[in-house]
């Protein structure tokens, strides 16, 4: 029977680690694939509290799992499937096994959402990314499109306006909700041309993407692109704590997860971190924030088990 | 100990034609999800000693190989048998999703 098993290995996960295994609680992250979380996709971090250096999420996560692993913190690579409390412990169901745990933080996360237009899904990888970091490269003096009007959108549009010959920023409203700082250096970058008012209505190619439909009030404009980056929020990985008769824990109307001020979901002992977890500020320092707030409660709850 | 191959312009087609089963793994060191299934990759060449091929090509290295099977994403895997495309996987995904199609191309 382990004290605690973490879901999860970004920011929340691993900083929940790190803090349950220092205050000498037997603690397990199991990541799907390995430690970074979703930040490992953005290509500048200059908001992170104590990092002056402006670094890639890449760089900003390198050194997170091994500070949790220098406490005893364990982390392994597997896929949780389920949860399920049984007595007062926790069976998790991973690929290959069942273990048991006295208290369980899930920090899983979110995805990034589609946008909704035509062809969307079968253009993945064939010029649809959602991560520019990653892909920008292969746009080298071409033309690219951003799809959406947040803060994610407009950081990735510049840093993709230093690599493409020309990025079209596409946002449906008249206004971007992204921080004045960033949407000032958008305004004043001159390889961003932006399509306000405007939806994507199709991708379109053989292969590989030609171009879009983009549709305005009046018109439709065809803008001939290669690329396409969709920043359009996210959508969040509950998964793990649905079961056959729905979920395990209390959830909200938008899919997150009720938490109180201590992480705490409905269901004793099971936490709830990060981007998951309702009002969450999608922001990496409050997914470690809500990671250090978990484990001081799950250790004060495995010690109130232990000593009962 | 089984280790994954690194593949250029120059040694690519050659394993594609000589093996059986290949898995190449199209990455850059910059591009975290590529980075997050590095150890993945390097679990899977173990585990598939002797059975497939599994390998890497550096799409900064290597960008005509990349550019051949039209690569616009990574990280992007790609399963060969008998020389021919046959699969592809477009983002990180766990090792058993990459095991599963390994174990079907080996039958």
């Amino acid at each position: 029977m382990k004290d605690l098993v973490i879901i999860g290995g970004g920011p929340a996960g691993l900083s929940a680690g790190l803090y349950a295994s220092r205050m000498g609680i037997d603690t397990t992250i199991y990541e799907k694939l390995s430690p970074g979380g979703q930040i490992t996709l953005s290509s500048e971090i200059e908001n992170y509290p104590g990092v002056c250096d402006v670094k890639s999420g890449l760089e900003l996560m390198q050194c997170w799992p091994k500070q949790a692993e220098k406490f005893g913190c364990k982390i392994e690579s597997s896929e949780v499937k389920s949860i399920k409390k049984v007595e007062n412990y926790f069976e998790i169901e991973l690929f290959d096994k069942t273990i048991q745990s006295l208290s369980v933080i899930v920090a899983t996360g979110a995805s990034p959402k589609r946008a909704g237009f035509e062809n969307e899904e079968e253009f993945i990888g064939k010029g649809i990314s959602t991560c520019a970091v990653c892909d920008g490269f292969f746009y080298r003096n071409q033309e690219v499109a951003v799809v959406g009007g947040g803060d994610t959108a407009l950081e990735e549009a510049l840093y993709l306006s230093g690599i493409a010959s020309k990025v079209y920023l596409i946002h449906r409203r008249d206004k971007f909700r992204a921080s004045p700082a960033t949407v000032k250096r958008v305004l004043e970058n001159d390889k961003i041309e932006i399509l306000y008012n405007s939806k994507v209505k199709k991708v379109y190619g053989e292969q590989f993407v030609d171009g879009i439909i983009i549709s305005q009030e009046n018109r439709e404009i065809d803008l001939k692109v290669p690329g396409v980056f969709v920043f359009v929020g996210n959508s969040k990985n509950t998964e793990v704590l649905k079961n056959e008769d729905g979920f395990i824990c209390e959830m909200c109307d938008d899919g997150s997860v009720m938490v109180d001020l201590n992480m705490k979901t409905s269901l004793a002992g099971l936490y709830a971190v990060g981007d998951i977890r309702k009002d969450a500020a999608k922001q990496v320092v409050c997914a470690a924030a809500d990671g250090a707030v978990a484990a001081l409660q799950a250790v004060k709850y495995v010690d109130e088990i232990k000593n009962s | 100990m089984g280790k994954y191959v690194e593949l250029n312009n120059a040694n690519f087609a050659e394993t594609i034609k000589n093996n059986n089963v290949v898995m190449v793994d199209f990455w850059a060191p910059w591009c975290g999800p590529c980075r997050m299934i590095a150890p993945v990759i390097e679990e899977l060449a173990e585990d598939y000693e002797g059975k497939a091929v599994v390998a890497k090509v550096n799409t900064d290295e290597a960008p005509e190989v990349a550019g051949q099977f039209g690569i616009r994403s990574i990280p992007t895997v790609l399963f060969f048998k008998n020389g021919e495309l046959v699969d592809q996987m477009i983002g990180a995904a766990p090792k058993a999703n990459y095991a599963a199609k390994l174990d079907a191309l080996l039958g």
